[in-house]
C-alpha cells in the first residue's frame, strides 16, 4: 500500500515539472531540453538553502528563480544568437551540471535528512509520510494549476498560446513572439526547478543526477494526461497534465510491484511514452472505418 | 496617410540567385483611399506589402506611416499601425484558441499586454456586437475554437481582427483568392462595407482577378517587375474594361521584354 500511495505523493510532487513541460512542448510549441538541467539545479538550490538554514518555502521560490533563470539563458540562445532550440536546451542543461555541483559546494549528493522541510509542520496531523507527501503536493498542485489557468486566460496568457499556435499572426498583432518565448521558458522552467525543490525535500536528499530523463519523465506525463483523458479546453487540459504525472508514477511503482528493478525503469518509461503516442492510431484501426476517420481527426 | 520614397528591395544581394523585388517604388495613399494593386507572378506585389508591414527591409528608400517613419521598426513594433489580412484563411487567427481569445488578441494591438482578465463581460458585449455585424452567427460561436469554423468565416474574423483596432493602413493580400467562390463575394462585401463605407481605412488590397481590381476601391496600380507601370484613377479608371487592363498589362510586359532584347543584342 505504501509503494502506492508514495507513488501518488511522488507523481504530484512531479507534477509541476509536468506542467512546465506542458507549457514549452505544448503551449509554446518549443521543445525545451533545459529541463534536465533545471530540475536538478532546483532541488541544489533548495537543498543547500535548507542546510544553511533558510525556510523551505522561501528556499523554493529561489529555486524557481533559478530555474527561471536558466530558462531565460536558453530562450536567449535560441532568439539572440539563433541557435537551434533543441541545442540552445541540450548546451544549458549539460552547463547546468557543472553549476549544480558548485552550488552544492562540489559535492554529489546533499543529504536532508535532518533539516526541517515543507513535510515538517504537517507532521503533527499526518503521522504517515507518504500521506503527509499525497496532503502538500496535492494543495500545491492544485494552485498551480489554479495559477496557471489565470495567467493563461490574461492577455500575456493569450499571447503566450498564440506564439505557438501561428507565430505570422501573432507579429502581425504586434506581439514579440521572442520575447513570449522568454517569458514562457522562464516559467516553464521555474516550474521545473520548484518541482526539483518538492522531490529533493520530499526524498530527502539533492542528488546531482537526478534530472536525468526528466524531460521524457515529464513528456509520458503529459501525453498520459492527454491520450487518457482527452481534455477540450485550458482549464481540463492542465488538470489532464497533472494526472497523468500521477498515473505515470503509478505504472512505474506497478512496474517495480511486478518485480522489475530500478534499472529497469528507463525501458519502461520509453515503453509507456510509445504506447500513449500509439493509442490514438490503435484506436483508430480497431474501431469501424468512418469512426476511425473521426478519431484520427481529432 | 502612407508614404513610399524610392523603395527598393533585393534578395539575395550578391549571389547568382540575386532578385531585385522592388526598384525603386515610390507611392503616396492618402487618408481613406484604397487602392488595388495587379500584376503577374514575381512582379513584386507580395514584397511591397510586406515592406510596408515590416516583414522585409530596403536596402534603400524610407516607408511612412502617418507621420511615422518606420523604415527601421521591425514588424511587431508597426503592427500598432498596420492591419493585415492574408491569403490563406488559416494564417491570421490561431486555431486552438476561441473566437473571443482572437478577436481579444486583437483588440490589444497597439497596447501593453500584461496580466489583466482578457476576455470579461463586456469584452464579451463588445464582440458580440462586433460579430452581429458582420452577419455570419459568429456572435454565438464566442466560444468555439477558430479552428472549427469554415475558411470563409475565419477570414470575415481575420478581417474583423486587422480593423477593430483602427489601423493607419490596412493591408490585404489576395485575402479572397483561397475561397470558394460564395465566401469570397461574402468577404469582398464585407470589405466592402467595413473598409470602405464605414471606417474609410488606407488600404492597399493586392488582387489577381483584374474585375475585383477595378470594381473596388479609387484607384489601381500595376506592378511590373518591381516598378509601378500603371496607375488609373478618377475618369481613366472609371472608363476601363477587363480587356483595357489586360491589354495595358501586356503592353508593359512586351516594353520589358523589348527592353531585355536591346541588353542582349551585342
Amino acid at each position: 500500500m505504501n509503494l502506492w500511495i508514495g507513488a501518488v505523493a511522488l507523481g504530484l510532487a512531479f507534477a509541476a515539472s509536468a506542467l512546465g513541460v506542458f507549457l514549452t512542448f505544448r503551449v509554446l510549441a518549443f521543445p525545451d531540453l533545459t529541463v534536465d538541467g533545471s530540475f536538478p539545479l532546483g532541488a541544489a538550490v533548495s537543498a543547500i538553502l535548507l542546510t544553511r538554514g533558510y525556510d523551505p518555502w522561501l528556499s523554493l521560490l529561489f529555486a524557481a528563480l533559478a530555474g527561471a533563470l536558466a530558462g531565460m539563458v536558453t530562450a536567449l540562445l535560441n532568439s539572440r544568437l539563433k541557435i537551434n532550440g533543441l541545442l540552445a536546451g541540450i548546451l544549458v542543461s549539460i552547463a547546468l551540471w557543472t553549476v549544480n555541483l558548485r552550488v552544492m559546494q562540489d559535492k554529489a549528493n546533499l543529504p536532508l535528512l535532518t533539516v526541517d522541510t515543507i513535510l515538517t509542520p504537517v507532521r503533527q496531523y499526518i503521522a504517515d509520510p507518504n500521506l503527509r507527501g499525497v496532503f502538500v503536493f496535492g494543495v500545491v498542485t492544485v494552485l498551480l494549476v489554479l495559477l496557471l489557468y489565470w495567467l493563461l486566460h490574461t492577455d500575456i496568457g493569450l499571447a503566450l498560446r498564440a506564439t505557438g499556435e501561428n507565430e505570422k499572426m501573432v507579429r502581425a498583432q504586434g506581439i514579440d513572439a521572442d520575447a513570449m518565448r522568454l517569458i514562457g521558458l522562464a516559467l516553464a522552467n521555474a516550474l521545473v526547478a520548484f518541482s526539483g525543490g518538492l522531490v529533493a525535500q520530499y526524498q530527502g536528499f539533492a542528488d546531482v543526477g537526478m534530472g536525468l530523463g526528466m524531460i521524457v519523465a515529464g513528456l509520458a506525463a503529459v501525453i498520459i494526461g492527454e491520450t487518457l483523458i482527452r481534455p477540450r479546453g485550458v482549464g481540463m487540459t492542465l488538470l489532464a497534465v497533472a494526472a497523468g504525472s500521477v498515473i505515470y508514477r503509478g505504472v512505474i511503482a506497478g512496474a517495480l510491484f511486478i518485480g522489475l528493478g530500478p534499472t529497469d525503469m528507463r525501458l519502461v518509461t520509453s515503453l509507456i511514452v510509445i504506447v500513449a503516442l500509439a493509442v490514438p492510431r490503435l484506436r483508430a484501426l480497431v474501431m469501424p472505418r468512418p469512426l476511425a476517420i473521426q478519431a484520427a481527426r481529432t | 496617410m502612407i508614404r513610399l520614397e524610392d523603395v527598393h528591395v533585393t534578395f539575395n544581394t550578391g549571389t547568382v540567385n540575386e532578385v531585385r523585388a522592388l526598384r525603386g517604388i515610390s507611392l503616396t495613399l492618402g487618408d481613406g483611399e484604397l487602392v488595388t494593386v495587379v500584376g503577374s507572378n514575381g512582379a513584386g506585389k507580395s514584397t511591397l506589402l510586406n515592406t510596408i508591414a515590416g516583414v522585409t527591409f530596403p536596402h534603400r528608400g524610407r516607408v511612412q506611416i502617418g507621420d511615422v517613419d518606420v523604415t527601421e521598426m521591425v514588424e511587431h513594433q508597426r503592427a500598432r499601425h498596420v492591419g493585415r489580412v492574408f491569403q490563406n484563411p488559416l494564417d491570421g487567427t490561431a486555431a486552438g484558441m476561441t473566437v473571443e481569445e482572437n478577436l481579444s488578441l486583437a483588440s490589444r494591438r497597439g497596447h501593453g499586454r500584461g496580466l489583466r482578465q482578457a476576455v470579461g463581460e463586456p469584452e464579451r458585449r463588445e464582440f458580440r456586437d462586433l460579430l452581429a455585424e458582420i452577419g455570419l452567427g459568429l456572435e454565438r460561436r464566442l466560444k468555439a475554437p477558430v479552428g472549427l469554423l469554415s475558411g470563409g468565416q475565419r477570414q470575415a474574423l481575420t478581417l474583423l481582427m486587422a480593423t477593430m483596432a483602427r489601423p493607419r493602413v490596412l493591408l490585404l493580400d489576395e485575402h479572397t483568392a483561397a475561397l470558394d467562390p460564395a465566401a469570397a463575394v461574402q468577404i469582398e462585401a464585407l470589405t466592402a462595407r467595413l473598409v470602405v463605407s464605414e471606417q474609410r481605412l488606407t488600404t492597399l488590397m493586392v488582387t489577381h482577378n483584374m474585375q475585383q481590381a477595378l470594381r473596388i476601391g479609387s484607384r489601381t496600380i500595376m506592378l511590373h517587375q518591381g516598378e509601378i507601370v500603371l496607375d488609373l484613377s478618377g475618369e481613366e479608371r472609371r472608363g476601363m474594361t477587363v480587356d483595357d487592363l489586360v491589354r495595358r498589362f501586356q503592353e508593359s510586359r512586351q516594353q520589358a521584354l523589348v527592353d531585355d532584347e536591346l541588353l542582349l543584342t551585342p
